[in-house]
């Protein structure tokens, strides 16, 4: 019997043929932890005087969800992974430099390895066909020092995609959907795995999108192939050398398959408090208009530099709705001075957006954004849970780039059909 | 594993990290006993001062989906909740609870109400509710994280042996 992605890259990284089901101890390729997860990885290490890491260049602290630091306590905190990082050898990506899963993907992973971060968005890394998958400080304090973990094989669901995407949606609309239809734990403990010829054509900005969510699902990763568009990637990001071809077997065993045709897809936000609350552009258009407070267009899921095109494209001259705050985070600094040199953050700051820092911006709640009592945010981020915002009595609405522009532009959610 | 009793704490489905580890306290999170003053706090402000040591956290589908934060678990287990009940757990929490040896429990949760008293039996793998004179049997845990968890947790373990020692 052949093997599903997740399979073949667990094999080869336990050494022996392995199915669903099984436990194996697997080597790590690479490693992350962030400010909000590094510090107690750090002080566990030091607890049992393993303060080491096993591949110094391949493993990263990143200074992203609290960039710049807006208290001491948290100062003190980058601190410590500043001093790990110099008495390890581990590589420091420091504030300003941008967000764990724009960096990785970018300068680190190559298809077939296994990466595991201490967030829960490592997932992400599945776009390059990498079995990336989020866990807990200890986790990846031990797979930092070691270069070892365990894992339970998981089973796969393969989502077959086909048809063209219509004008004004995106992959962000179609991973929304996706979750809106098997629910935010439908997939818990599952690999995803996406083919189609949707897949074939579908550039990595829009991979990344996808994969990202996976855990919005419950499961474990969410892998794409390395094929033509994996390869195109590397060689643009100066590292073609680490590319190589995977695809699963054609025998491979899938707990389940699933259709989307995304020819059929609408523009899909999702309504507080959970993702899988999701509702299409048409649903929307029958209920009351929706307020929107603030605008966040940025994160790991939508801030890279396609994602503020589209943006800019729609904001071209205009300027945001005046009760309604648009903030742009972009996740990396190369994609801040792209931006700069393409002329699209002119054109996002006439239409009076502000710039904040690359990194995490405030989807995490700890800065530069929290919502006001009773404050609705319309935002590309990956989760929209009570307090996610800094405040529980926030309330958050998800949707792609071109949603959000859309949604400044006018104070209220709207289809960006309407203004494209 | 010794039997635990103490009283029900009922949350609905969906508790996530961001429920019980807000990220607006992220400057807690290196000062792990303050932190866990505010456990739960985004799903019951009160949860942290009503509770007593000993008592269980009970949840519905999907519990601790969200983000990796082993604080939060963390927290739990410094607030002295013996073990959290729920029908389902989100994967990064239920590895993470384990890690930090804090007994979590996949089981039928839908007959358990606030206050009543439950008794624990890891070992025998059932739930008896005393007020409700009901049992509720589960599913041992997968053999790496009893191992895990009789051994006091991952830190622990790596501790004891130098490495993985699971099979």
């Amino acid at each position: 019997m052949g093997q599903t992605l997740a399979e073949k890259i667990l094999s080869e990284h336990s050494g022996r043929a392995v199915k669903a089901g099984e436990f194996v101890i697997a080597s790590v390729d690479v490693c992350l932890v962030q400010d909000g997860t590094g510090p107690l990885a750090v002080r566990q290490l030091q607890k049992i005087n393993l303060e080491r890491v096993a591949h110094p260049g391949k493993t990263v602290l990143f200074l992203d969800h609290a960039a710049p630091s807006p208290r001491k306590e948290l100062s003190n905190d980058h601190m410590l992974l500043r001093r790990f990082a110099r008495k390890t050898g581990a590589v420091l990506s420091e504030v300003g430099d941008g967000i764990c899963h724009q960096i990785i993907p970018q300068d680190y992973l190559a298809p077939g390895d296994v990466h595991v971060g201490a967030d829960s968005h490592t997932c992400t890394g599945g776009a390059l066909c990498a079995f990336a998958t989020g866990m807990g400080s200890t986790d990846v304090a031990i797979a930092m020092a070691l270069g070892r973990t365990w894992f339970r094989v998981p089973e796969t669901f393969k989502i077959q995609l086909m048809g063209r995407f219509p004008e004004g949606v995106y992959t962000k609309d179609l991973v929304l959907h996706l979750i809106g239809m098997i629910g935010a734990d439908g997939a818990t403990y599952k690999a995803l795995e996406y083919h189609g010829k949707t897949v074939d054509e579908m550039k990595m900005f829009g991979r990344l999108t996808i994969a990202n969510m996976a855990v919005e699902a419950g499961a474990k990763v969410g892998l794409f192939p390395s094929d033509d568009v994996t390869r195109d990637y590397l060689q643009e990001m100066g590292r073609g050398d680490a590319f190589r071809p995977i695809s699963p077997d054609a025998d491979a065993e899938y707990e389940k398959v699933i259709k989307i045709d995304v020819s059929k897809l609408e523009p899909t936000v999702s309504f507080p408090h959970t993702v899988d609350n999701t509702r299409t552009m048409s649903q929307v258009k029958e209920m009351d208009p929706i307020h929107i407070d603030q605008v966040v267009i940025g994160t790991c899921t939508n801030g890279r530099l396609e994602d503020l095109q589209v943006a800019a494209s729609i904001l071209k001259g205009k300027k945001r709705d005046k009760d309604t705050r648009l903030l742009i985070a972009p996740a990396s600094r190369g994609i801040l001075m792209a931006a700069l040199k393409d002329g699209t953050l002119q054109t996002l700051l006439d239409a009076n957006a502000l710039i904040l820092p690359p990194g995490c911006g405030p989807c995490v709640g700890v800065h530069q954004g929290a919502l006001g009592d009773g404050e609705t945010c319309l935002t590309t981020q990956n989760r929209n849970f009570v307090g996610r915002m800094g405040n529980p009595k926030g309330f958050i609405y998800l949707g792609s780039p071109a949603t959000a522009a859309a949604t400044a532009l006018t104070g209220r959610i709207t289809d960006p059909r309407e203004v494209l | 594993m010794e039997k635990m009793k103490g009283k029900a704490w009922v949350f609905g489905d969906d508790i996530s990290t961001d429920h019980i580890a807000p990220g607006r306290l992220f400057h807690l999170r290196s000062d792990l006993p303050e932190l866990a003053k505010h456990v739960l706090e985004d799903a019951d402000p009160e949860f942290a001062t009503k509770m007593s040591k000993g008592d269980f956290v009970v949840g519905g589908n999907n519990f601790g989906l969200g983000s990796s934060r082993e604080h939060a678990p963390t927290i739990i287990k410094i607030a002295g909740v013996s073990a959290v009940l729920a029908k389902s757990f989100a994967r990064i929490f239920y590895r993470n609870s384990i890690n930090v040896g804090l007994p979590v429990i996949i089981c039928n949760t839908d007959g358990i109400e606030v206050s009543d008293e439950l008794e624990v039996d890891i070992d025998a793998g059932v739930v008896h509710n005393l007020t409700k004179k009901t049992n509720i049997s589960f599913a041992p845990l997968p053999k790496v994280m009893q191992k895990l968890l009789e051994d006091g947790g991952l830190l622990n373990h790596i501790d004891k042996y130098g490495d993985f020692n699971l099979d």
